[in-house]
This record gives C-alpha cells, sequence and structure tokens, in this order.
C-alpha cells in the first residue's frame, strides 16, 4: 500500500519532469528557422541583370556542372553587415563561387554598400521586384543556399553565416559535393 | 466663431489620422466577387513567414505585402485556391499554413488532444469506478457497527429492565 502510494505520489512529479524537458528543447529552438522544403529539389531558374553590368543577364543556367552558392542580401539588411567580413575571408579561398542575390535592393544603394563593405561575389544579379526571392523562399535576409552540380539545393542557411557553420558543416558539404560525379 | 474653427481643425485632424489606425490598407479590383472572397479566404488562412504569428492580410511586412500581390494577380488569373495553396507551400513549406495538413508527421497535432482527452476520460472513470466501490465497502462496514451498537444497546437496555 505505502509503496504504491509513493508511485502515485511521484507521477504528478514525473510529469512536470517531462514538461520541463519539452520547455528546454523549445528554448533552444529558433521558431525563425523555418525548414526550407526546397531543400532536396531542384533550384528555381531565373535569369535577372548583373548589378555591375545590367546591360547583361545571369542565368542560374550559368551555373550548372558547378557546385555554387546563392547568397541573398540588400543593402537595408543589418544582418548582412555582420556577414559581409566573413564572406570577404571565404571568397579570397575561391573554394567555391558565390553568386550574390541583390534582394528589392536600389542598385546604387547595393553598389555603395559593397565598396564599403566588400565584395565577395563572383556575380551578382539584381532581383529589384523580389520576385525570385518568393521563388526561392526567402524570407529573411541574409540567406545562402547550397546548390550542386545537378542544380539541386542541397542546404540553406538562414540569416547571418556564423564561422562554426562555415567550417564545419558548409564546408565539408561543398567538398563532398564537389567531389560528386557532375 | 474662434471656437468652431478650432473644433473643425480637430475635428479634421482626427480623420486624418484614422485610416492609419486601421489594418493594412490596399486597394485590390475584382471583377467577380467570387474571386474577391477567394482572395480574401487566402490572405487570412496563410501565415506572414516575417511576423509569424500574423497572416498576410494583417501583416505590414514587406515580404507580406509582396505576397499579397503574388496572390492578388494569381486570384485574378483564374488560379484555383489548391494552386494557390500549393504555390506558397511549394516554397515556404507547411510552415504557411494556419490549418495544417493531415499527414503522417502532423498526427499528433490532429490526434494529440483526442488522445488526452481519452486518457483524461479513462482516469476519472478509474477514479469513480473506485470510489464507487469504496463507498459500498464503507456501508457495509457501517451497517455491521449498527448492528453490532444496537446489540450493545439492546444488552444495556436489557440490564436496565
Amino acid at each position: 500500500m505505502n509503496r504504491k502510494r509513493i508511485l502515485l505520489f511521484s507521477l504528478p512529479l514525473l510529469f512536470f519532469g517531462l514538461l520541463v524537458a519539452l520547455f528546454l528543447r523549445g528554448l533552444e529552438l529558433d521558431p525563425r528557422r523555418v525548414p526550407s522544403p526546397l531543400i532536396g529539389k531542384p533550384a528555381p531558374t531565373f535569369t535577372l541583370p548583373r548589378l555591375h553590368d545590367p546591360a547583361k543577364t545571369f542565368s542560374t543556367a550559368e551555373m550548372k556542372g558547378k557546385v555554387w552558392l546563392l547568397n541573398v542580401w540588400a543593402s537595408w539588411c543589418v544582418a548582412c553587415r555582420d556577414e559581409q567580413p566573413l564572406l570577404v575571408d571565404f571568397a579570397q579561398r575561391h573554394l567555391v563561387p558565390i553568386v550574390g542575390l541583390d534582394y528589392k535592393d536600389d542598385p546604387r544603394d547595393g553598389k555603395r554598400w559593397l565598396a564599403a563593405l566588400g565584395d565577395p561575389y563572383d556575380v551578382i544579379a539584381v532581383d529589384a521586384s523580389g520576385r525570385v526571392g518568393i521563388d526561392w523562399g526567402v524570407y529573411g535576409v541574409p540567406e545562402t543556399f547550397v546548390i550542386d552540380k545537378h542544380g539541386i539545393i542541397r542546404h540553406k542557411v538562414i540569416g547571418p553565416i556564423q564561422p562554426e557553420i562555415l567550417e564545419h558543416r558548409l564546408l565539408p558539404l561543398i567538398r563532398r559535393l564537389q567531389e560528386e560525379p557532375a | 466663431m474662434r471656437r468652431a474653427m478650432r473644433i473643425a481643425t480637430m475635428l479634421i485632424l482626427l480623420l486624418a489620422g484614422l485610416p492609419q489606425a486601421g489594418a493594412v490598407i490596399e486597394i485590390h479590383q475584382f471583377d467577380d466577387p467570387a474571386q474577391e472572397a477567394l482572395y480574401d479566404q487566402l490572405t487570412h488562412e496563410l501565415r506572414c513567414l516575417v511576423c509569424q504569428n500574423q497572416n498576410l492580410a494583417d501583416s505590414h511586412a514587406d515580404l507580406a505585402k509582396d505576397l499579397r500581390e503574388e496572390i492578388y494577380e494569381m486570384v485574378r488569373a483564374g488560379k484555383g485556391k489548391q494552386q494557390i495553396i500549393d504555390f506558397m507551400v511549394q516554397r515556404y513549406g507547411d510552415f504557411v499554413l494556419y490549418r495544417p495538413p493531415v499527414k503522417p508527421l502532423t498526427l499528433p497535432l490532429w490526434l494529440g488532444p483526442f488522445a488526452l482527452l481519452s486518457l483524461a476520460l479513462a482516469v476519472y472513470a478509474f477514479i469513480v469506478y473506485r470510489r464507487s466501490r469504496r463507498g459500498a465497502a464503507e456501508a457495509l462496514l457501517d451497517a455491521a457497527a449498527r448492528e453490532k451498537a444496537r446489540r450493545l444497546l439492546g444488552d444495556k437496555e436489557q440490564e436496565h429492565s
């Protein structure tokens, strides 16, 4: 009888412990990080004018057979400012082409911003209307996509890339993808 | 006269401030009331990804504005509800839906409340059952005690008489 009672009284305690565990896990999760349904799917194609040479266009078809990064940024985006030094450093290692998508931005502001903070991009496409951003499911600039040789989106980073994420997640992934047959 | 003018100025200022107090005001023309209803329904059922606890209709976020425009154009082009919802889910995932679809991953979400309710009912039934049994046992005990008491009292009564 006594043992049964102890068991009964420890039940709410157990339940409480379970809730605490759930809430602790919930604290670590970031609701802003919505998993992208585009991972594992073909990257949406686009053809847009280039920032530095608006007469010419950039098309995603040009990247076929290459592993590449698409970094969505804008001069109005505060978090992009934090990310830029890391990207500039990374670009100097010439490991992977980085395509910039200047999202809903005035090209003049974009150019001024790059002159001030550095330009890590191999090519920059201008998405003035934000249409391409919608196709790529962009909702929190900066966002960075890793696209493989077959044009499939393999990974997405929402928000500024942190050094640990670059070294431990993006770089190993890029190396692995580069070894895949085209 | 001066007072009347002051009141008039105040009223004008008040009225000028009114539209800002309301929700998002955008003018979208529809030829067909059914299309307008569809647009209303969709913007109320789809979530804004920037301010996550608002739907597209209420959100002032830039992206929400663009998405409303996108939906408006799709509705005008005669696209159906499911087509537009698919367009959104393809890009932003199930998260954009305030009404999540029933699929293996969301089953706990849909069935969880019913499971908890059944569990609560089972516990309740068990407690009620146990109480009723204990109540019967106590009543039995009572009867025995009463019998004993009556006997004792009866004995005393006999002694007195």
